[in-house]
């Protein structure tokens, strides 16, 4: 793996969306706000597997980023009905 | 019954081409395997509700189809031109407010696909379906705006194309 | 070739970073969601075109990615989004003291 001018561009902007992302999901305030940076956090992870994948030239990684994407969603339609739970 | 037969098949073919595009090649054996596979999911959600029902099969549906991609790609590009230009000007232009659309979908798929396509259009966000309606979160609610006409523009320009392969 | 996926990568890298500024500037849930939502899903889908072009032979496992991200990213968002609107979370209005 060697990386070039592009490629340290494509990771620190994907570094830095995931920095922002974190920040959010820190500071919160409440529980939506967190669970939506949470979302956001987990599609740039899938595209940051993608470019892993680019990155070791191995294609394995698209699997693991199909399933991470897979996951992330299942999670999040679980959680958005916990809440629907809570209200009704 | 024959709309069961219906969801079955497509249920079938629809597993067998994701099946195809995963393995990424066409060989006897994964093509087999990929076979029985399908098979398999098609005969567990033999009765699961027909999600893919709101299909409609007709020689111009493929047509409609491509139209309705080629709206939506420029809709999201629009909205993320429109998304990156609120994001970095300071003051933050955005007036939030909650409106109903109302569509003339029947099918739960069809309403799926719409409620999909408001989400990725400028300044609209897909809330909640109500019997015929679709509530939208707009962000750029300007005061006084006619409301009826307004909405109708978020909703018409991508019905106009599902109507062709959706009901 | 190369020039061209480069460009990709980068404005898919670009507009995954203008998402999650959009998380964090905008001022209430929905909006961030609005945000984060449209952003990111075009980011993925350029980073996955990008990707595309260098290695022409992962089309389709990339276009499965891509199909996958274009159809649950938006229904997650929406059903977050529905969730927080049954829970009772009010919209903002800029007219109030804007927190």
């Amino acid at each position: 793996m060697n990386l070039d001018v592009v490629d340290g561009i494509v990771l620190a902007l994907l570094g830095a969306a995931s920095a922002l992302a974190l920040l959010r999901l820190w500071i919160g305030p409440h529980a939506p706000d967190r669970i939506v940076a949470a979302d956001t956090l987990s599609v740039i992870a899938t595209g940051a597997i993608v470019i892993l994948a680019l990155l070791f030239d191995s294609a394995l990684y698209l699997d693991v980023a199909l399933l991470y994407g897979v996951l992330a969603f299942v999670g999040i339609v679980a959680l958005a009905r916990a809440i629907e739970g809570d209200a009704s | 019954m024959t709309r069961q037969i219906q969801h079955v098949t497509l249920t079938f073919v629809l597993a067998f081409v994701f099946w195809l595009l995963l393995v990424g090649s066409v060989t006897g054996q994964e093509v087999v395997a990929g076979l029985l596979v399908a098979a398999a999911v098609a005969a567990l959600n033999a009765d699961r509700p027909p999600v893919l029902a709101g299909l409609r099969l007709s020689p111009m549906a493929p047509v409609a189809f491509v139209l309705y991609l080629v709206t939506l790609l420029r809709a999201l590009l629009r909205a993320n031109l429109d998304v990156a230009r609120r994001v970095l000007t300071p003051s933050l232009p955005i007036r939030p407010a909650m409106v109903r659309v109302k569509t003339s979908l029947r099918s739960d798929l069809g309403r799926l696909v719409l409620a999909n396509s408001i989400t990725l259009t400028p300044g609209t966000l897909s809330v909640d379906v109500d019997d015929d309606a679709v509530v939208v979160h707009w962000i750029d609610c300007a005061p006084g705006t006619d409301l009826e006409a307004a909405t109708r523009a978020i909703a018409a320009d991508f019905e106009r194309h599902l109507r062709g392969f959706l009901t | 070739m190369s020039v061209i996926a480069d460009l990709l990568l980068i404005t898919g890298a670009l507009f995954c970073f203008l998402g999650a500024l959009g998380l964090l500037r905008m001022p209430d849930v929905y909006n961030r969601i609005q945000a984060g939502t449209k952003a990111v899903t075009l980011g993925i889908l350029a980073l996955l075109v990008g990707v595309g072009v260098e290695h022409p032979e992962w089309w389709p496992k990339l276009l499965i990615v891509g199909l996958f991200v274009l159809l649950t990213n938006p229904i997650g968002s929406s059903t977050l989004a529905r969730a927080f609107h049954r829970a009772g979370v009010p919209i903002w209005q800029k007219q109030e003291d804007g927190s």
